[in-house]
Formats: structure tokens, C-alpha cells, sequence
């Protein structure tokens, strides 16, 4: 821990596990979403459920959802922010099995109809971990960019995934891969040291066989 | 590399005739390859950041819950007709204490320090330091690395978070760092900024998490309020020549073997202690509905 791990950080109480770690969820999800969402509902679990009303979770989500950092003191009105930019949210209380104590899960919508799901927990101090993206594990902590590709399970996507990266001197950290099952769908969870420009994103869009690209860049907004 | 121990400060402070805020400052800038004045800038930041919240104090506010807010209000209008027990320059500390904790607890924007939860602590014994005159800016700042450079060695040590180890983790690190701020600023030698770091600690060592109702308001508020005084304390005993019997370091790990020895009730889960009160259970009941 660095010495402004210890002395720091600024921002909104009361919890830097359910208030600022919950707006850095909220600002992931509308990270890997690419926008502001228009529709968003949260599944609150175990202590995020149990006292995140009284933390103020449910609004810190929505302000990390507009964009907010955990520092921004509109935080506590997010839910009048939210209306005001025609973003619908509701929340459901239901504990997700196997999960960490304080986790939320996110299924946001963009106005194009473009959709993710978010499983992410606080691990405490505003640390946190994206635990599951569209259902599928990937545990990553959001202090590295990552990208995450969904393709058909076919020879030669990842080398395409991973030449584009190495074009762009993009240093991968670690890489994952997954499927359902032989030529079926799967996913690559790719962690890298810099963050990975948007025209290459809309390169691999297009790539035949590749399905969904997700990125998270870090940025200003992360504070 | 980060200092696992205090001894390892001294060391370094005795050997480079360095004092102990520097020795911090140079590992900030070796540990995260910046030079001196971004370190001092971003720690600049932090002390603008707490005076600010300082400011933003309001009496009307009131918590979610509505069991906090307008205490800070109260014991300063108590002082001000100068007929307290602990004086006024005390009556200040406890105020500031209770007023950054009230503020948190009213989702208003704090410094972590170490935690959210004791985020009143440091600025309740360097504001009024502050604003009676008694040190500069650059010397609050300076004795914020030195506070900041104590938390360091606790985390490393022990634990900073009241889930990891009870409130003695949040509440008792603060203290401790306070502590060590609090004679730095009054001119001590090193040895007795870690004396005063080490006496407050012990005298928080066992202290539980025990939040009613799993929120970061009772008994958390009041809670800053003795990390404060307890770090004034401290301080003047270190001032005036007292060693802890026990070095500081070794404090840290009793405190990291106590926390460990917690029963998980009074580790901020909110079902031990004054969150299992009858009370305390009342108020849960009561915010269901």
C-alpha cells in the first residue's frame, strides 16, 4: 500500500467498501458498456442488500453509472440526476449464490440495445473486482485495462486478438480463455499494461467470427 | 519498497540524519517514481481536502438512519459559554472529532484516514492545531507523511479495516497516526513520535467493530472522538519523556494477533456487541420499516 492508500482516498461517506467502492462498480459497468446506460437494474447481495440502503449503495451504483467518481458530492442525489438524463434503474434484493459479501450485479442497456451484465464485489478500502462479465467468470480488478472478446470457438481469433496487440506495443499481463463447449462460443479475458485505442476496438468489431468486444480503459474518470 | 516496520524508519532516519516525514517522503517518491513535489502536491491535496470537509459541516444534517447529526453542533455550543471539563482547545478537538464523523455518516465528501469510518480522528487534532496558529501548512503536511507513514507500517503489520480487525484496526491506527503527527508538530524527536504512535495504539488495543445496524454511525462517531483525544494524550505523554514499555512495532503485530483472536460478531458484521444490544437491535427492526 502506498501512502495515499493509507491517506485517502477523498470521497462521499460513509463506507469506502459500500459507497465508494459501489460508485467504482458503477463507473466500470458504464466503462464496459461504452455509455451512460438508459436502463439499468441492479441485483443487490448480502451486505450490499442487507445495510446498502443505509450506506447509501443503491445511489452510489447509479452515480458510478452516470459517471460520477467517488469523490463527487451529487453522489447523494444520483437518483435526480438519473431521472434528469432519462436513465430508468430499479433494484431487486436477492443474495447471488457462492458470492462475495459485498457484490452487485449489474444488466445495463445502452440506446442502441447493446447490453452487459456486471457481476462486481468490494473487497474493501474502494478496491474492487469485476467477478463475472454476461456470466462469465473473469476476475478482474479494474486497476489494469482489460478487454474482453466473445467469439465463436474457431482457430485463429486469439492470434488475430493478440497480433493487433502486439502492432500496437499493447503488453499483455494475463490472458484467459474460455468455452462452452468445442466450436461454441467462447471468450478471451485479456489484462494489458496500456489502454487499447478505440480504432482498434472497431477493427476487431468487425473481425468475422467476433462477436462482442468489451474493453475498460483507465482514464481520468478513475481517479 | 515500503517500510514493514518503524524500526526500519528510525534506521534509516539515524543513519541519513534525516527526520522521520522525510524518510516517508523519499520511500513515497522511490515506491511510486515521483519526484518530491508531485509527493508534496498530492499531500498538499489531501490537507485542502480536509479542511474543506471541515467546512462543508452542516448541523441539520441527519443520517440515514436519523441516530446521527447535530453533535458537533451541540458540544460547540457548549464550549462557547466556556464552562467545560476539558478546556476549550479540548472541546475543540472533540468537536471536529464528531463533526468529520457526522459528515460521513451524512454521505458528505471526507478523507479516508485510514478508513471512512475514522476519517475524523487526524483532522480533529490538526484543524484546531491549524486554525489556533499554532503550525504552518507545510508543517501539517509534513506531519501528515509522518502520520501516513505510521498507517503504512500498521497495514503491513496488522490491518486497517474493522472487517480485518475490529475498530482498534480503524479507530486505534487513526489514533496512532495522529499521535505521531501530534509530536512531530511540536518539534519531538523521532524516537518520540513512535513512542507516542505505539502508547496510543495500546490504548485502543481490543477495541471491537460493533456497528448498530451494520452502519458507520453508532458507535463510530463517538468512537473518533476518543481516537482524538486518546492521540492528544499520547502525544503529550511521548512530549514529555514517556517511552511505551513495548516497541511500537510489536504493538502493531499484538494488535494483528488480537484482531485475528476476534470473534467474527465483532468484526463489523453488525451481530456482536452494541449491534446485538437490545437497543441496538430495536433500531435495526425500527429501519426495516
Amino acid at each position: 500500500m502506498n501512502i495515499f492508500d493509507i491517506l485517502g482516498p477523498v470521497m462521499v461517506g460513509p463506507s469506502s467498501s459500500h459507497t465508494a467502492g459501489a460508485v467504482r462498480i458503477g463507473l466500470v459497468t458504464k466503462k464496459l458498456l461504452g455509455a451512460v446506460p438508459v436502463k439499468a437494474v441492479i441485483t443487490l447481495s448480502g451486505s450490499f442488500s442487507a445495510t446498502g440502503v443505509g450506506h447509501g449503495t443503491d445511489r452510489a451504483l447509479v452515480a458510478g453509472l452516470l459517471g460520477m467518481k467517488p469523490d463527487n458530492i451529487c453522489i447523494p442525489e444520483s437518483f435526480e440526476y438519473a431521472k434528469k438524463e432519462g436513465m430508468e434503474f430499479s433494484f431487486i434484493h436477492e443474495n447471488i449464490r457462492g458470492a462475495h459479501p459485498n457484490t452487485a450485479l449489474l444488466e445495463v442497456w445502452d440506446s442502441t440495445g447493446r447490453t452487459v451484465a456486471v457481476q462486481a464485489s468490494s473487497l474493501g478500502g474502494g478496491r474492487i473486482m469485476v467477478n463475472k462479465l454476461d456470466g462469465v467468470q473473469i476476475d478482474v480488478t479494474a486497476e489494469r485495462p482489460a478487454l474482453i472478446v466473445h467469439n465463436l470457438d474457431q482457430p485463429g481469433h486469439v492470434a488475430e486478438v493478440t497480433s493487433m496487440l502486439a502492432h500496437k506495443s499493447i503488453n499483455i499481463a494475463t490472458l484467459n480463455l474460455y468455452r462452452n463447449k468445442r466450436g461454441g462460443d467462447a471468450v478471451m479475458v485479456i489484462e494489458t499494461d496500456q489502454n487499447i485505442p478505440a480504432s482498434s476496438l472497431e477493427w476487431l468489431k468487425r473481425v468475422e467470427g467476433i462477436m462482442k468486444v468489451t474493453c475498460l480503459n483507465l482514464g481520468e474518470e478513475e481517479g | 519498497m515500503a517500510y514493514q516496520s518503524v524500526e526500519g524508519i528510525l534506521k534509516y532516519c539515524r543513519a541519513q540524519g534525516k527526520r522521520f516525514f522525510e524518510a516517508v517522503l523519499e520511500d513515497d517518491m522511490e515506491e511510486r517514481k515521483v519526484s518530491r513535489e508531485e509527493s508534496l502536491k498530492e499531500m498538499y491535496d489531501m490537507w485542502d481536502a480536509m479542511l474543506l470537509a471541515g467546512t462543508s459541516y452542516e448541523k441539520e444534517a441527519r443520517s440515514a438512519s436519523r441516530l446521527v447529526g447535530g453533535q458537533g453542533a451541540a458540544v460547540e455550543e457548549y464550549r462557547k459559554k466556556g464552562d467545560t471539563l476539558c478546556g476549550d482547545y479540548l472541546n475543540q478537538v472533540i468537536e471536529q472529532a464528531l463533526e468529520m464523523g457526522e459528515s460521513n455518516a451524512c454521505m458528505k465528501r471526507i478523507v479516508a484516514a485510514p478508513t471512512a469510518g475514522a476519517c475524523g480522528v487526524l483532522p480533529a487534532v490538526l484543524i484546531p492545531f491549524y486554525r489556533s496558529g499554532q503550525g504552518s501548512h507545510e508543517q501539517i503536511v509534513e506531519a501528515l507523511y509522518v502520520a501516513a507513514g505510521i498507517g503504512q507500517v500498521i497495514a503491513s503489520r496488522a490491518f486497517i479495516a474493522g472487517a480485518a480487525g475490529g475498530c482498534q484496526a480503524e479507530i486505534g491506527a487513526a489514533s496512532s497516526m495522529a499521535a505521531a503527527a501530534l509530536v512531530a508538530l511540536k518539534g519531538g524527536t523521532n524516537e518520540q513520535i513512535v513512542h507516542g504512535a505505539a502508547m496510543a495504539l495500546k490504548n485502543l488495543l481490543g477495541l471491537v467493530c460493533d456497528p448498530v445496524a451494520g452502519l458507520v454511525e453508532v458507535p463510530c462517531v463517538k468512537r473518533n472522538v476518543a481516537g482524538a483525544v486518546n492521540a492528544m494524550a499520547c502525544a503529550d505523554m511521548a512530549l514529555a519523556g514517556i517511552a511505551s514499555a513495548i516497541p511500537a512495532d510489536q504493538v502493531f503485530d499484538a494488535m494483528r494477533e488480537v484482531g485475528e483472536k476476534m470473534h467474527p460478531s465483532l468484526r463489523e458484521t453488525g451481530e456482536g456487541g452494541l449491534a446485538a444490544t437490545k437497543e441496538g437491535m430495536r433500531i435495526v427492526g425500527e429501519l426495516r420499516h
